[in-house]
């Protein structure tokens, strides 16, 4: 036995190192996703639930409507499937903004119990995970896992002003103004989507000593790999038990790199895999890279593929969603990129 | 033949910063500091007014023209008040840029909203 469990007596619901199983499953109950003009003229436009003219969306400030869309993904997926806000026990997610003050203020909005979470575009599926602990573990029995980002918010905060005429280099990826919210409920509850969250994954810091903020997705493509390879080992699973493997915002360079980096650890990614900062814009977008941030992996989730697995095209799908946890004062004193991706695995239940 | 001879020093001066941008990873901000300062020490030496002779706007509006500003005013209020002239004469050589900056960046703020980069 590891000499460490001489005094911790090992959680009955761990496989490996890193990956939880729940056995008492969560379901989707329901799913939302906002997103704006650029992302609804993307690939995946006819999917969301409501896509934004203007995105400052009546607002005095871009942080204003970021917060808006927070709250408003909330109540969206809450009335699609009729359940009350009252029902909701938790709250939780994040943004990129500082102190999160995006989820922050739609948390007052709401007044839901709220637990906030920051893992830069992971945020995600750290909040699915976080979410579903909570229900898989009894303590509750409705979650709301949610996560926003902005274009001229976080633009502003972690580049340049949206004013400064800089050109992007190839390797940019453009953040998506976007946000995703998924309800969870307690296994046996009525609005069941028929999805379940079987296991979920917490990702290392990975990180390759990357300092080009505007290169995130090579610095975060270590972070997708290590995690998509402690999850197969873990589970004791290999690519084919998978329908889809997703990773969030890694872009065009940083998921061919992931398929590089998986392949030289025996991981074939064959045409299992998908990531939604490569896919959420068309080609004819030019947004050279693609998209970024927590919106990004949020929207898709929470509109494409969700859908796609109600409607029996995947069955079973591994969500990674990729962050990079820098800050604006780390970047100019010329820290490398530290990176996590944080994965849950959604299953279709069958019959 | 002005016009022409502007054109060419300003668009290549230009053009050595775009190559720098895109061959290197020197982020923008430190490529004005390094014009500025690659101006005052140009000016300075007195080499760069040689090139305003033969370039005029094409070598006075770029950030370089703003550091030969600097240096020139620092070396001409030196020699009229000592060492205290060559730290105010620096900024007295380019007031009327600083201000012309300052009076038109506030006008365009109280006119203009920002918004979004597509």
């Amino acid at each position: 036995m590891d000499n460490r469990y001489k005094q911790i007596i090992p959680a009955p619901n761990r496989v490996g190192t890193q990956t939880l199983v729940f056995n008492n499953r969560p379901s989707v109950a329901s799913m939302a996703a906002i997103a704006g003009d650029l992302e609804g003229e993307g690939t995946f436009g006819d999917h969301y639930d409501m896509v934004l003219t203007d995105d400052l969306w009546g607002e005095e400030t871009w942080e204003k409507a970021e917060s808006k869309m927070f709250e408003e993904v909330v109540r969206k997926a809450l009335a699609k499937d009729n359940l009350d806000e009252k029902w909701v026990e938790c709250l939780i997610g994040g943004d990129l903004l500082n102190q999160i003050i995006a989820a922050n203020f739609a948390a007052r909005q709401l007044g839901l119990p709220f637990l906030g979470v920051y893992g830069a575009c992971s945020t995600m599926a750290e909040s699915l995970l976080v979410g579903s602990v909570l229900i898989s573990g009894g303590f509750m029995s409705c979650v709301a896992c949610a996560a926003s980002s902005h274009f001229s918010t976080a633009e502003r905060q972690y580049r340049s002003p949206l004013e400064m005429g800089t050109q992007r280099t190839p390797t940019a990826q453009r953040t998506v103004t976007g946000a995703g919210c998924t309800i969870l409920v307690g296994p046996g509850s009525g609005s069941s989507k028929g999805i379940e969250i079987t296991h979920g994954t917490v990702g290392k810091v990975v990180d390759l000593g990357i300092t080009d903020a505007n290169n995130m997705g090579a610095a975060m493509a270590p972070a997708a790999t290590d995690s998509i390879c402690a999850h197969l080992a873990d589970t004791g699973r290999t690519v084919d038990d998978y329908d889809l493997i997703v990773t969030g915002d890694l872009g065009a360079l940083g998921s061919e790199l992931t398929r590089e980096l998986c392949l030289k650890k025996g991981v074939d990614l064959k045409d299992k895999y998908l990531d939604c900062g490569d896919s959420i814009f068309t080609k004819e977008q030019d947004m050279k890279a693609g998209g970024s941030g927590c919106g990004c992996s949020a929207v898709v989730l929470n509109s494409y593929l969700l859908k796609e697995m109600m409607s029996s095209k995947y069955n079973r799908i591994l969500f990674l969603a990729t962050g990079a946890l820098l800050s604006v004062d780390s970047t100019q004193q010329g820290e490398s990129i530290p990176c996590v991706a944080h994965g849950v695995v959604f299953e279709r239940r069958m019959g | 033949m002005d016009y022409i001879y502007a054109f060419l020093i300003g668009g290549l001066l230009c053009v050595i910063a775009q190559i720098l941008m895109d061959l290197t990873s020197i982020t923008p901000g430190k490529i004005l500091v390094l014009y500025v300062t690659v101006g005052v020490i140009l000016g300075g030496l007195g080499i760069y007014d040689k090139l305003v002779d033969f370039a005029g706007a094409g070598a006075t509006v770029p950030l370089t023209g703003f550091g030969n500003s600097l240096a020139k005013g620092a070396i001409k209020a030196a020699g009229e008040r000592g060492i205290i002239g060559a730290f105010t004469g620096g900024m007295t050589g380019t007031a009327a840029g600083v201000a012309a900056a300052i009076v038109f960046g506030y006008l365009a703020a109280i006119i203009f909203k920002p918004k979004t980069k597509k």
